[in-house]
């Protein structure tokens, strides 16, 4: 596309931000219409599966560190049997790392309790924290970005619905799913045409702002009046049901309970002891 | 300002989801007694607008960088808080999916952060009795300015509380008060102007969407002040309760976590289950060094035996350490065997 090449040279920010925030939606949506292992899972299983992962990561004490890694397994192995790229779930956490960063940097500085790590090595307690937070943080972030790269949103929110969430809230809910992509080009539009228009910090102000999202606002009433008419001349009733059947297999039910025994076994038992004992020993 | 998990404890996540849920589960109810089957698409519609509009960026004036907008408060404008509510709720869901903004569970918190305060609190006991009937633009300026400020600073404030209940951070309360206040402020005014610039460009050029909202929709105004208070009251007293609970079961934080690294509490319990395989595996082990380097050579091994998990003992932690090591090389391992043998 020209415009990448336009945008490094005369309009950094702007389109690379936009380009940025789109292409990752989009390729997340692409990425969920894959056809692996994990892929094939239904909806329901992952999404329990996710949830039990996430309580159990953040159950830990804030001071646990070595306990927490062995849950790394889990991301790892959906991420390469998902075929998702690493990299790009590594960029994804890192952008968003910063408010768990800001909170947690705190922690070493008033937190100055001494822990033992080995003889000789003593570091404060506030480090072990600060570190905690991070892993936690990396796993959940991680986690909840391969279910949604591995299930289609359809998917998901089929799957709110059949656990009972109020219809009216899953419609526009996938409501809101489609159109962002609708949305998101028309501002797409608006931003080129801004920056067409003006050079440097030109009309970026406030007042500009105000007037271009007014813009945008009103072009969408429109669209949803548009919307509604030909939901309407269709047979729409304020419902949207879906036809999609989904049916728990034998493999769903293994994957769910393979994940809670992993889980229930690497929370309750100190595993990264027992395994670091024994292969010490084999050294020794 | 989005909670992260990695900050929450499970106690607290689960306190807000139960709040954020019933409040989804109550709007819908509300907004199907009166449905016009045109709010559902404009719901979906407007929330993906507000994603759109998040993308074009502006520059705040005498700081040079750049700020997006949140919308709570427009979308409580144009559709009424029940319908809002629920088109913020998912604008967070999808934020907490797709831009890891926020986390799954902690998007209880943040529906309630961001959600609850601008739709059910501030728009009905602020911005409308401010605001009147919309016909004077200033009023609508300094509605829109007020309740913007106030809801944000209501949700800084959840975002420290949430925090500190969760007992992650070790920043004291006046400090965390102090960073997270101001700055919120500040970004509060900012958006506050460009809600009330965008309430009034909307009035300006097209007056029959905000008229045509509010005459379709009568009950977004009958929203009692009663039912609210009574709302908060109740969450108040589960929240109080449910946190006392859990802070009477682990009064001091770092006690209850040594105990959880040594492992003490949980092998004294394990008598079923894998337990028992692991203790054997565990017994096999007794016998070779048990805490560091130190003790390695030569040790009786009924002695080790008593000492197994030590209190905070050095080589507890040296074992940690190698037995971590060895899981990240092993998920590494599998992670790069079976992309490899994929390839082939």
């Amino acid at each position: 596309m020209i415009f990448k090449h336009l945008s490094k040279r005369m309009l950094p920010d702007e389109i690379m931000t936009f380009d940025e925030k789109y292409y990752n939606i989009g390729f997340i949506d692409q990425l969920s219409y894959k056809d692996t292992f994990v892929h094939r899972l239904d909806p329901r299983a992952k999404l329990i599966a996710t949830l039990l992962f996430l309580f159990t990561v953040i159950s830990f004490s804030k001071y646990e560190l070595t306990a927490l890694l062995p849950f790394f397994l889990y991301p790892a192995l959906l991420m390469t049997i998902g075929e998702i790229p690493f990299m790009f779930i590594f960029k994804k956490i890192v952008l968003v790392s910063p408010f768990a960063v800001f909170i947690g940097i705190f922690n070493p500085f008033l937190d100055s309790g001494q822990v033992s790590i080995f003889q000789g090595l003593t570091i404060s307690a506030g480090w072990l924290s600060f570190f905690s937070i991070m892993i936690k943080f990396t796993l959940t972030v991680s986690t909840a970005l391969l279910l949604i790269a591995t299930t289609s949103f359809p998917n998901v929110c089929h799957s709110l619905r059949q656990w009972g969430l109020p219809s009216l809230f899953v419609s526009q809910l996938s409501f809101l799913y489609r159109y962002i992509f609708v949305l998101m080009e028309e501002a797409m539009r608006i931003i080129r045409a801004r920056n067409m228009r003006s050079y440097g910090k030109r009309g970026k102000g406030i007042r500009i702002f105000v007037r271009i999202v007014g813009i945008l606002f009103v072009r969408t009433v429109e669209r949803a009046e548009r919307i509604y008419f030909a939901m309407l001349s269709r047979g729409f009733q304020g419902d949207m049901p879906s036809l999609k059947r989904f049916h728990i297999k034998t493999g769903d039910v293994i994957f769910v309970v393979s994940v809670a025994v992993f889980l229930y076994v690497f929370r309750f038992y100190p595993a990264t002891q027992i395994l670091g004992r024994y292969v010490q020993g084999v050294f020794s | 300002m989005h909670m992260a998990d990695a900050l929450l404890s499970p106690v607290v996540g689960a306190t807000m989801w139960t709040g954020s849920v019933a409040a989804i589960g109550y709007s819908s109810k509300k907004l199907k007694e009166n449905i016009d089957n045109k709010t559902i698409p404009l719901m979906g519609v407007m929330g993906a607008f507000v994603f759109a509009a998040q993308m074009i960026n502006f520059t705040i004036p005498g700081t040079g960088s750049s700020g997006h907008i949140g919308g709570g408060m427009i979308l409580a404008v144009i559709l009424g808080p029940y319908a809002a509510f629920l088109a913020m709720a998912s604008i967070l869901t999808v934020q907490a999916l797709f831009f890891a903004d926020g986390g799954l569970l902690a998007l209880g918190c943040n529906i309630w952060n961001l959600g609850i305060y601008p739709c059910f609190l501030l728009y009905p006991l602020v911005y409308k009795p401010i605001a009147g009937e919309g016909k004077d633009a200033r009023r609508i300026a300094v509605a829109a300015i007020i309740s913007v400020v106030i809801a944000l600073q209501l949700g800084a404030f959840s975002v420290v509380l949430e925090t500190l209940l969760s007992g992650k951070s070790e920043l004291p309360f006046g400090t965390f008060v102090m960073l997270m206040q101001p700055i919120h402020l500040a970004i509060g005014l900012v958006e506050g102007i460009i809600t009330a610039g965008i309430i009034n460009y909307v009035r300006n050029t097209r007056p029959e969407i905000l008229k045509a909202n509010s005459i379709s929709r009568p009950l977004d105004t009958s929203i009692s002040i009663k039912n609210v208070l009574v709302a908060f009251l109740i969450l108040a007293v589960i929240t109080g309760g449910a946190l006392s609970w859990f802070a009477s079961t682990h009064p001091d934080g770092l006690e209850w976590s040594i105990e959880k690294v040594t492992g003490k509490g949980e092998l004294a319990e394990a008598t079923q289950g894998v337990a028992p395989a692991l203790k054997e595996l565990q017994g096999k082990t007794a016998f070779l060094p048990d805490y560091g380097f130190k003790s390695s050579a030569g040790v009786d091994s009924q002695e080790n035996e008593v000492a197994v998990w030590p209190g905070i003992e050095a080589g507890t932690s040296v074992a940690g350490i190698v037995g971590g090591i060895i899981v990240l090389m092993f998920t590494l391992f599998i992670g790069l065997g079976i992309r490899l043998f994929k390839k082939q």
